[in-house]
């Protein structure tokens, strides 16, 4: 199975998310959110959103490491690097970034972290892949694509430079 | 005991499962304790300080020594991993009514704990309560006698690290009672892995371990010898009942030949930092113009050993989860 069109081009998808997300804050009269990336993926995609939307603020980064649910089977990630959040999020518009969304596990944790970092005004959820499979009730607010998988597929995102897609 | 400790300490593919010596442990792995370390001091500058990584386990402070920080900050940390913690002061408890060590384990075990921090005076206590408990109980040792106290070790490697960028290259010197100090045996080894350019240790004969070369430090007998050109200055407590023992002419005497002063700390480089710790005993270790300078680290110390704490219960405790295939998630 090959990856659609929309996905060969990473770069053109981020493009296309950034002017959706800019249309949608604009819908929705939100003028200064707050771009964070789940690592690592979500990093690299939150970093050409914030671009894109010439926002001054750097994005936010989260490592949900401390927050998994599956610590007590598979114990604690050997490279955790932390997270690197401004001082307060209290209030504040957040775009959550991530690059593949798959069981809504991950974001569960971010948002749990987020937290308690303080009381948010609003999350949006924007991620680049959705490959379905959900095991919680999260739904990504804009996706740059969808894709259904056979059984034991799996996709990953190389990056930073250049960001690709490959099946796995 | 059949295994050495730090065979004792690991998983079959290499992880933390007890944390009992520093000695053995790989430069990787006690990387990996500092860069955990690194990242639980970011989530304790929060407002809510607590990460939700140990939450429903039971961590047991095991102590039949007297202490208070080392105590209290374990309690911390295990709290700022939102697990419950007991602590149980043994010294005044059970086994003064006679119950033996392996009776008192075998009860905590009953009450399903899954940690216990240990310390003990007897050389050797948490690398024996590691091989007796049951698995999937995760031992720390909180200092054994005069053996080991690594996790006091790591919080000094991790100060340094933090304070002087790394601890390859550097000239620490430890300064004091080496021969009782399970502080010392600990740092050495740690800052030997770690890559320091060069350990010293300095103090009179009678309190300078025989074999102190074979462990990779280098004695000196005069501060004035010894502090030359260090990076890392880390003071040692006296402990007063070894004057007892006609190991120490008098605090007074002490003082005059080993105590940091002004004087005695120019003798480093410029910018070499103070370690101590703790308890200090002002005036006769350490004069209070440099406990409280600008060079001294001393309360730094005391926060990083929070996170040092956080990190190795973290990574013991997920030492003892079963391996299974680590699945993607996203």
């Amino acid at each position: 199975m090959s990856l659609p069109a929309a996905l060969q081009d990473c770069e053109h998808t981020c493009q296309e998310l950034g002017n959706r997300l800019k249309a949608l804050l604009d819908e929705q009269h939100i003028h200064n959110p707050l771009i964070i990336g789940i690592r690592t993926g979500g990093v690299w995609v939150a970093e050409r959103l914030q671009q894109q939307l010439q926002l001054d603020e750097a994005i936010g980064v989260l490592d949900i490491s401390f927050y998994r649910d599956d610590f007590t089977r598979h114990g604690l990630h050997p490279q955790v690097k932390g997270s690197q959040l401004p001082d307060s999020i209290e209030d504040r518009h957040i775009i959550l970034v991530d690059d593949v969304v798959m069981s809504g596990r991950t974001i569960r944790a971010a948002m749990n972290e987020l937290f308690d970092y303080g009381r948010p005004a609003s999350i949006k959820l924007v991620c680049l892949l959705d490959i379905g499979r959900r095991e919680l009730p999260i739904q990504p607010d804009l996706c740059g694509a969808e894709l259904e998988l056979s059984d034991g597929q799996l996709v990953k995102l190389s990056g930073p430079q250049p960001l690709t897609l490959s099946l796995a | 005991m059949n295994l050495p400790p730090h065979q004792v300490q690991l998983t079959e593919d290499g992880r933390l499962k007890h944390f009992l010596t520093t000695e053995g442990l790989s430069k990787a792995l006690l990387t990996e304790i500092l860069d955990t370390a690194d990242s639980f001091i970011s989530t304790q500058e929060r407002a809510v300080k607590k990460v939700p990584l140990l939450r429903g386990k039971t961590v047991v402070n095991l102590f039949f020594e007297n202490s208070t920080r080392t105590r209290s900050t374990f309690e911390l940390a295990a709290k700022r991993l939102s697990a419950d913690i007991l602590n149980l002061d043994i010294s005044k408890s059970a086994t003064s009514k006679g119950e033996t060590l392996m009776d008192t384990l075998w009860n905590l075990e009953a009450m399903y704990s899954d940690m216990f921090v240990v310390r003990h005076a007897d050389s050797g206590a948490a690398h024996f309560i590691a091989e007796h408990v049951t698995p999937n109980v995760a031992i720390i040792n909180a200092g054994d006698g005069r053996h080991a106290h690594p996790t006091q070790a790591m919080l000094d490697m991790l100060t340094i690290r933090r304070h002087k960028d790394s601890i390859e290259g550097k000239v620490v010197a430890i300064v004091g009672d080496i021969l009782h100090s399970r502080v010392a045996r600990s740092q050495i080894h740690a800052l030997r892995t770690l890559g320091a350019a060069e350990v010293r240790v300095i103090g009179p004969g009678t309190l300078l371990p025989n074999d102190i070369e074979a462990l990779g430090a280098k004695p000196f007998y005069r501060m004035e010898d010894g502090l030359k050109d260090c990076d890392v200055v880390i003071m040692l407590r006296l402990q007063k009942e070894r004057m007892q023992n006609a190991l120490l002419p008098s605090e007074g005497e002490f003082f005059k030949l080993y105590g940091l002063t002004e004087q005695k700390l120019a003798l480093a480089k410029p910018d070499a930092i103070v370690m101590h710790p703790g308890p200090i005993n002002r005036g006769v270790e350490i004069e209070s113009a440099v406990a409280d300078g600008h060079q001294s680290v001393i309360l730094n110390q005391v926060s990083y050993g929070i996170a040092v704490r956080m990190a190795v219960m973290a990574m013991a405790m997920s030492g003892q989860q079963q391996p299974t295939a680590l699945s993607e998630e996203a």
